[in-house]
């Protein structure tokens, strides 16, 4: 059998008194959208800074592709061909959108070349470019690509957001709220273009929008006070009861759930 | 027409013969400059290009990467020390050696101590002539250097590790997350931004003819930062404006308090309290410093003289080394 791209086992992260996360598990196979849902402080932020090495957990194992990947450092993950999005955008206001994006890559030009500005920089930097305004095409923004981040509505920058994270050609996308403050029609298309790179990489998404997660994930698994409370099809958690209490005893079911957000 | 003309040079030319192409037609205007004006403002034209080396290095670390140094006078000091004992090196050992100004002191054998070291600067070469002026030649050497440094600086503001530069200082988790090791690139911005400082200090210790620890304390290093912010944080030719105002205030205001004949009280403070106003006055009219200002100024002229305002989609690419 094939290895799952992310193997979460029994993993425990505490804050003090407080325990953040409590043996949770979790697969996320290769080709998968999977689907993180629970109440605020749940721990689903908590789950991707410790899979990302922000936070050394107390316990359990974190694997990527059979490959530990606990006591990783941050800067290591994109070459691993992990990547993320963070909750609160995290554009970079000084750069423009296009040269956001291009930093998304790992490739980086040597010190010294750029120092002395050879050509083999400007090559790999125009090389680059190209790539970041691919990406940007795919997205359908390559028209702001001079812009600075600031100066594009909210619901473009969180494109700009996953343009960046694409440009890494991660095999694991870490997506932290991606729906977030879009219109029902960015979240249309988000759907789409979240669908589509399921052919590419695995995806997982934690998310308020119940709506939109359980119509664009395989599995989710649902968190509530550090705990793992259910895992499934989409189908399975709807139907579990334990899931809708956590809900403040709404019944979950898509007309309801956004409340959840 | 306009347009095209704004857009060269453009991304496509080579970065080094296009950096090359500005400096050396800077060079030959100051070159030009040097040889018109009097032995004293040529004397103050290398004091300006020293302070640009040092205050663009502060700005790369400061500026650019998001990092205060309130110590960059004492760098310099080591670039002073450094020049003196040996070969030419104002390159990444530098910074390895923060620990030297306590040295300077502390040897006093060595370094002349409180005193510090006098240094006889270069003479000019004999094919210019017996009487050609030193302090002409002096600010030929320190514009050549300032040159360098700034075409270096360029280069590396233009690419990808100048961004990484810019993206640690925005946010630094974003930054980690895209690759980028945060700790690393902070250290290579205080190896870029010392490198800068020994290089100045080097070549103020041949101007001022001695090096002394006490000339490279904390006011030194006050002057400095305030410099990138007259002149403007993040870019290069803030640097280049810091640095004059730097260097124009107190030798005009000099002048001015020995011409009006002050109790001496007042007119050793007077520079200091011009200075300080100038200071206040550019915080408050220009607070993204002079070259924020002028590149303001420059597009409301072009919105008024095109009639639209400009878009981000951008007529104005004008070349910013530093894409600030």
């Amino acid at each position: 059998m094939e290895q799952p791209t992310l193997d979460v086992a029994d993993l425990t992260v505490r804050f003090g008194g407080v325990v953040a996360l409590d043996r949770v598990s979790l697969r996320v196979e290769a080709n998968e959208i999977h689907g993180i849902i629970g109440p605020n402080g749940a721990g689903k932020t908590t789950l991707f800074n410790a899979v990302c090495g922000f936070l050394r957990p107390q316990g359990g194992t974190i694997s990527y592709r059979g490959r530990a990947l606990l006591g990783t450092a941050p800067h290591h993950l994109a070459r691993l061909g992990i990547a993320r999005t963070l909750q609160g955008l995290g554009l970079w206001p000084g750069l423009t959108v296009l040269e956001n994006v291009v930093m998304g890559s790992h490739a980086r030009p040597h010190f010294l070349g750029s120092l002395l500005g050879m050509p083999a920089a400007d090559r790999l930097e125009r090389r680059l470019r190209g790539q970041a305004l691919e990406v940007l095409s795919e997205l359908g923004i390559a028209d702001i690509a001079d812009a600075r981040p600031p100066a594009v509505p909210y619901g473009v920058q969180k494109r700009v957001i996953i343009a960046r994270a694409l440009m890494a050609r991660p095999a694991l996308l870490l997506l932290d709220e991606p729906a977030s403050g879009l219109s029902s029609r960015e979240m249309d298309r988000l759907h789409k273009l979240v669908g589509s790179l399921r052919q590419r990489m695995s995806v997982v998404v934690v998310e308020h929008h119940l709506d939109f997660v359980m119509a664009i994930s395989q599995r989710i698994t649902v968190l509530n006070f550090g705990r793992v409370i259910a895992s499934g099809t989409p189908a399975d958690i709807r139907g579990n009861r334990e899931v809708s209490e956590a809900y403040l005893g709404q019944a979950v079911t898509p007309s309801e759930g956004a409340a959840g957000a | 027409m306009a347009i095209r003309l704004a857009r060269w040079p453009s991304r496509t030319t080579p970065t080094l013969g296009r950096h090359l192409a500005l400096a050396v037609g800077a060079a030959i205007l100051l070159l030009l400059l040097s040889s018109q004006i009097g032995a004293y403002d040529d004397y103050n034209l290398a004091e300006v290009a020293i302070f640009v080396i040092a205050v663009a290095g502060l700005n790369v670390l400061t500026g650019v990467n998001g990092q205060l140094s309130l110590g960059h006078g004492a760098l310099m000091a080591i670039g002073a020390a450094a020049r003196l004992r040996g070969p030419y090196l104002a390159g990444a050992t530098l910074a390895l050696a923060v620990g030297l100004p306590q040295i300077a002191t502390r040897y006093s054998h060595v370094f002349g101590g409180e005193e510090g070291l006098t240094v006889t600067p270069p003479g000019p070469p004999d094919w210019l002539g017996a009487d050609f002026p030193p302090e002409r030649w002096m600010a030929w050497i320190a514009i050549a250097a300032a040159l360098v440094t700034i075409v270096l600086l360029a280069n590396l503001l233009q690419s990808s590790v100048g961004r990484s530069f810019k993206a640690v200082r925005d946010h630094e988790a974003a930054a980690a997350l895209a690759g980028i090791d945060v700790a690393r690139t902070q250290v290579h911005a205080f190896v870029v931004s010392s490198a800068c400082a020994g290089l100045a200090g080097s070549l103020f210790a041949y101007w001022s003819g001695l090096t002394a620890p006490a000339g490279f304390g904390v006011a030194l290093s006050l002057q400095l930062l305030s410099a990138i912010v007259i002149g403007g944080l993040g870019s290069l030719s803030g640097a280049v404006w810091g640095s004059i105002i730097l260097v124009i205030i107190p030798a005009l205001t000099g002048g001015l308090a020995s011409s009006l004949s002050l109790a001496s009280s007042v007119a050793n403070n007077l520079p200091l309290a011009i200075y300080g106003s100038v200071l206040v006055l550019a915080m408050l009219l220009v607070p993204n410093g002079i070259d924020g200002g002028l590149r303001r100024l420059l597009v409301l002229a072009r919105t008024r003289w095109t009639g639209a305002p400009s878009t981000h989609k951008g007529v104005v690419d004008w070349d910013d080394p530093s894409g600030g």
